[in-house]
């Protein structure tokens, strides 16, 4: 119990750093309706940074602020450079260019930090074990992404429901023209949202820096979880990716945890070694097929 | 255009007056991988092929051609097509990963090309695949794991958890693992390919109670592992142990003090006592600016084993049977040490348990403490009728 208790923190705490990826990709998809595989670069680009300037100033903090500030330029320019030109256009080739900068992005990362892939450790006052439970000692750290997720959650729930800003967001995702009609510059509004969820993902990049290797290329394997995500909790719905990303790390998570063993009982040995993994690994693309089957526009889709 | 003529004609002149003025170098096609999370393998095993040329001042006897493969075996495929078939390579080398080597290799060994691999060993090649052609310079695919079973259980460890990739090089391992380790298995866990988070295997390993924990993890996934691992407090509990391939110096300068004390097996290592191994790490920290990892000291090698059979032969490759048995008898100093080949052509060599540590520079390195193996041969040369 104490186990399955921890596992589902474990899970929690994955479902918050992919919440972090969906949040922008969501916005940027429902309310732009653009395509961003490039997505994992802003990742990649804040945990980079984040390491570079830890490396150089030993401030966990100040490395945090350079990695989210990357990102988020990042996201202007790339919103300048990409997402405008090509916002009317099919999403062939939004796909096309977007992949291209995920090409770009790895390529010059090899360039300026070699192949060795980079450290960042987490700041000292987050190292090590609290006891949670009597006899579940649990890294500081990963406590503190969860509390970093849920302000995150609860930043972005304040800004989209209860502000102005929120409001035209809102109304963005559903009536355009309507609101450039009313005098919101729409072009500013989708400039605004990029950046922020571009924001957002390099945060989530500096978050999951200390887990992870930091290696060209490391944006990818998240950012299919986070497209998953965004399927699953409906297109455009920040809270739709709330719940996508809780339910695919909590599911991952046990899947990863009990399966192996599960298929182990049931199934003759020898193929149980590698269906057991293989199930796992599964798991959540089954789960996405089974919210589009029951809800084809996700959990919250409109 | 008839200028254009001309001037080609002066060239084509020029060309042959050099060709003439010194022995044509030995055309040597190296693919490897140097993209993808990978790319540091093929990186260093190039940088230690080319280090070897220069230091033996051969740079001008051997044309080499480098090209990434991207970690995929079409890639694989197409440039050795290309390098052997357009380029005229006559020396064939570099492949990092087993799945590459084997969309690759086969095939070019039965088409007569001679292939020295400075990495892959995968058990296919080693065994009822094994071919005149093919001489492999760095190890059989199961080597680092067996000497790790056979020093776990010599250490008094009955209790041990094992974890690995679900891909075949993973079962592999453990399947090697488990080849001199006889003990109890707490527990024999498979993760995805390229997996990042590791808190649910971590959570149930520590559930499980072993007494020691044996994994192979290559790449960013042992990064992923040992970090989590440290910040769970479980490898400062539970004694560590995996082959080189999770603790060369590139990625214990990515994971930092979270390894120091994680024991692993090596056929090499920095602090190795000969000459040619004091040497290689000197020039190659002094050229490149790194810490060499073991891909750089079989790079290394496998170019003096090319420069002896060279040597051997007067630069001429063309008789392919003098050249194969120049390199079958393997006269040349090794950085590791010992070095002969078994008759499956794959080394017969020490293979050493590591330990990582922080050197007096603040680095964290490997040193040996102790010989696991002596001459060990790989367990499927008796499978090879050559």
């Amino acid at each position: 119990m104490l186990l399955f208790l921890e596992q589902l923190l474990n899970g929690v705490q994955l479902g918050m750093t992919l919440f972090m990826m969906a949040a922008g990709l969501t916005l940027v998809f429902g309310v732009m309706n653009f395509i961003n595989l490039a997505h994992g670069s802003l990742f990649m680009a804040g945990a980079y940074v984040a390491a570079a300037v830890v490396a150089a100033t030993g401030s966990f903090l100040l490395g945090l602020v350079a990695g989210v500030a990357v990102a988020a330029l990042f996201g202007v320019v790339l919103d300048r450079v990409i997402v405008r030109p090509l916002a009317g256009r099919g999403h062939l080739d939004q796909v096309l260019a977007t992949f291209a900068v995920i090409l770009i992005a790895n390529e010059t990362v090899r360039l300026v930090f070699g192949r060795q892939p980079l450290a960042l450790d987490p700041p000292g006052w987050l190292a090590g074990t609290v006891e949670i439970l009597p006899g579940v000692p649990y890294p500081l750290y990963r406590l503190a992404v969860i509390l970093v997720g849920l302000l995150v959650m609860a930043g972005l729930w304040l800004l989209v429901m209860r502000t102005r800003v929120g409001m035209w967001v809102r109304a963005g995702a559903t009536h355009p023209e309507m609101i450039q009609l009313l005098g919101v510059d729409i072009g500013r509004l989708n400039g605004l949202i990029f950046a922020a969820g571009a924001a957002l993902a390099g945060l989530a990049g500096i978050v999951a820096g200390p887990f992870i290797a930091i290696q060209s290329g490391m944006g990818e394997a998240i950012l299919i979880l986070a497209f998953v995500v965004v399927v699953i909790g409906g297109i455009g719905s920040v809270l739709g990716a709330a719940i996508g990303a809780l339910l695919v790390g909590v599911g991952d998570t046990l899947g990863r945890a009990y399966l192996p063993a599960l298929v182990h009982e049931l199934a003759p040995a020898g193929t149980a070694e590698g269906l057991g993994p293989a199930l796992a690994s599964m798991g959540i693309y089954l789960l996405m097929a089974l919210v589009l089957a029951l809800r084809p526009k996700g959990l919250l889709g409109r | 255009m008839r200028f254009n003529h001309g001037l080609i004609g002066g060239v084509a002149a020029l060309g042959l007056l050099a060709g003439a003025a010194a022995a044509e170098p030995v055309k040597v096609g190296m693919v490897t991988t140097l993209s993808t999370g990978g790319g540091y393998l093929g990186q260093d095993v190039r940088d230690g092929f080319i280090l070897a040329l220069e230091m033996a001042g051969a740079t001008d006897r051997v044309e080499l051609l480098v090209e990434d493969d991207g970690l995929e075996p079409e890639n694989g495929v197409q440039i050795a097509e290309r390098m052997v078939e357009r380029d005229g390579a006559e020396v064939m080398t570099g492949i990092i990963f087993s799945n590459v080597a084997m969309a690759v290799v086969p095939k070019l060994v039965r088409g007569g090309m001679i292939y020295l691999s400075p990495n892959a060993g995968p058990s296919a090649l080693a065994g009822k695949g094994c071919h005149e052609n093919y001489f492999n310079v760095a190890w059989q695919n199961d080597d680092l794991h067996a000497a790790m079973g056979a020093y776990v259980a010599g250490q008094g460890f009955d209790n041990v958890y094992l974890l690995a990739p679900n891909y075949p090089a993973g079962k592999d391992a453990l399947t090697g693992f488990k080849r001199f380790y006889k003990g109890n298995v707490a527990g024999e866990v498979y993760t995805q390919l390229g997996q990042t988070d590791y808190a649910a295997e971590l959570a149930n390993l520590r559930a499980a109670g072993p007494d020691a924990v044996f994994f192979f993890y290559p790449g960013g996934m042992g990064i992923n592992f040992v970090k989590q691992a440290a910040q769970a407090g479980i490898s400062q509990e539970i004694p560590f142990f995996g082959p080189a391939f999770s603790f060369d110096d590139t990625l214990l300068d990515a994971v930092g003090d979270a390894a120091v004390g994680i024991k692993n097996t090596s056929q090499w290592s920095p602090d190795l006592d000969n000459e040619a191994n004091k040497a290689f790490v000197a020039a190659f920290k002094d050229k490149y600016g790194r810490y060499p990892t073991l891909y750089a000291s079989q790079g290394f090698d496998t170019a003096n084993l090319l420069l002896s059979a060279m040597d051997a032969v007067g630069d001429d490759v063309s008789d392919q049977a003098a050249f194969r048995e120049a390199l079958r008898a393997a006269d040349f100093v090794s950085v590791r040490g010992d070095f002969r080949f078994g008759p499956n052509q794959h080394p017969i060599q020490d293979i050493y348990v590591r330990e990582a540590y922080v050197d007096d520079s603040g680095n964290v390195t490997n040193r040996i403490i102790g010989t696991v193996l002596e001459g060990h041969a790989d367990a499927y040369a008796a499978e090879c009728a050559m």
